[in-house]
C-alpha cells in the first residue's frame, strides 16, 4: 500500500519547466508542454537568432515570465503570441503569418523552384531538337528529296 | 534566343547580389520596427524616482514629449546623457523611464550627471518596458499631446539622430 502511495505521488508530481535556472512549475504536463513549445517558437528580440528557450538575455527572461503568467491566466497559445507580437512586432515569431508584405518570403521558394524547372525544361527541349531522330514522315520526305536529286543529276 | 537562356543564372546571381548589397547597406540591423507607432501609450501606474508620487498614463498628456528609457547599468545611456541635457536646455520635454534599475543608483546618477527629465518613472521589474516592447536601453519614444506614440528610436540620441527625429518632434507641436 505504501509503495502504491509513493507511485501515486510520483504520477501526481507537478510538471515543471526549467530554463536558464528559472523554474516554471505547472499543474499539468499539457500546459508545461505548451510553455516549452512557445519558448521554442518565440524569438528573442535582443539576441536576434535565439529563441526564448535558448536565450539568457534579460529581456528574454522577462518575456518567458510573461508567457508563463499568461498561460497561468488560462490564455490560449494564439493569445500569448498575439500579446508579444502587439508589443515587439512580427520579429518575435519564427513562423511569420502569410500576408501581402510577407508574400515574397513565402512565395520565393516556390517561384524559384518553378523558374529552375522551367529553365531545365527549356534547355532540354532545345537539346532535343538538335539530336532527335527523324520521324517516319520526315524519313519519307528525305528519301523523296534524295530520289529527286538523283533524277536531276542523272539528266 | 537559346543561347540567351544560358545567361539566366547570371541574371539571378546579379539580382541576388543587388539584394544582398542593399541588405549590407542597412545601417542598423538591430533596430526593429515597433508595432506601437500611432498607438496610445500603454497604461501604467508607477512611482516617480525623484519624489515617490504615483503617476498614470493620463499624466503624459498635454504636450508632446520624448519618453526616454534608461538605466544606470546601460553604458550607452551614459553616452547620450549629455545630449539629453542639451535638449532639455532647449526646452524639449523629456520624461524618463528608469528601466530595471535600482532606485538609489538612479538618484545618484541624476545628481551626478544632471537631470534633463521632467520626471522619471520607476520601472524596477521592467513591466512598463515589456508593454512598450523595450529590448535594449536606451530607447526613446516620441509622444504627441494626446499621449499617442508617434515615433521610436532605438539606441542613443545624438545630434545626427536628432537632425531627423527633431523634425518629427517639431511637427507634433
Amino acid at each position: 500500500m505504501m509503495r502504491f502511495t509513493w507511485l501515486l505521488l510520483l504520477v501526481c508530481a507537478p510538471a515543471m519547466a526549467v530554463i536558464d535556472g528559472h523554474k516554471y512549475p505547472f499543474d499539468n504536463a499539457e500546459d508545461q508542454a505548451r510553455f516549452a513549445q512557445l519558448a521554442e517558437d518565440l524569438r528573442c528580440p535582443k539576441c536576434q537568432n535565439q529563441n526564448l528557450a535558448d536565450s539568457n538575455a534579460p529581456v528574454a527572461a522577462d518575456m518567458r515570465d510573461k508567457v508563463y503568467e499568461l498561460l497561468q491566466d488560462g490564455k490560449s497559445d494564439d493569445e500569448v503570441v498575439g500579446y508579444l507580437v502587439a508589443r515587439y512586432g512580427d520579429f518575435v515569431r519564427y513562423n511569420p503569418p502569410v500576408r501581402l508584405d510577407t508574400l515574397l518570403l513565402w512565395a520565393s521558394p516556390v517561384v524559384l523552384l518553378g523558374l529552375g524547372l522551367l529553365l531545365i525544361a527549356l534547355l532540354r527541349g532545345q537539346q532535343g531538337t538538335v539530336n532527335k531522330a527523324l520521324s517516319p514522315e520526315e524519313q519519307a520526305r528525305l528519301a523523296e528529296i534524295k530520289a529527286r536529286l538523283e533524277q536531276e543529276s542523272d539528266k | 534566343m537559346n543561347r540567351a537562356l544560358l545567361f539566366i543564372p547570371l541574371v539571378i546571381f546579379a539580382l541576388m547580389g543587388v539584394v544582398f548589397w542593399i541588405g549590407l547597406g542597412i545601417e542598423d540591423k538591430t533596430s526593429l520596427p515597433s508595432p506601437l507607432i500611432n498607438k496610445p501609450f500603454p497604461d501604467f501606474e508607477l512611482g516617480v524616482v525623484e519624489d515617490g508620487r504615483t503617476l498614470t498614463t493620463a499624466d503624459l498628456k498635454g504636450q508632446p514629449a520624448l519618453v526616454n528609457v534608461w538605466a544606470t547599468w546601460c553604458p550607452t545611456c551614459k553616452a547620450e546623457h549629455a545630449f539629453l541635457n542639451t535638449l532639455a536646455a532647449q526646452g524639449v520635454r523629456i520624461i524618463g523611464i528608469n528601466y530595471k534599475d535600482d532606485l538609489a543608483k538612479a538618484k545618484d546618477w541624476l545628481a551626478a550627471y544632471g537631470n534633463p527629465y521632467a520626471y522619471n518613472l520607476s520601472d524596477p521589474d521592467g513591466m512598463l518596458g515589456l508593454e512598450l516592447g523595450v529590448y535594449g536601453a536606451p530607447e526613446t519614444f516620441l509622444i504627441d499631446a494626446d499621449g499617442i506614440i508617434r515615433a521610436k528610436h532605438i539606441g542613443d540620441l545624438n545630434p545626427r539622430v536628432w537632425s531627423t527625429l527633431g523634425q518629427t518632434f517639431e511637427a507634433l507641436k
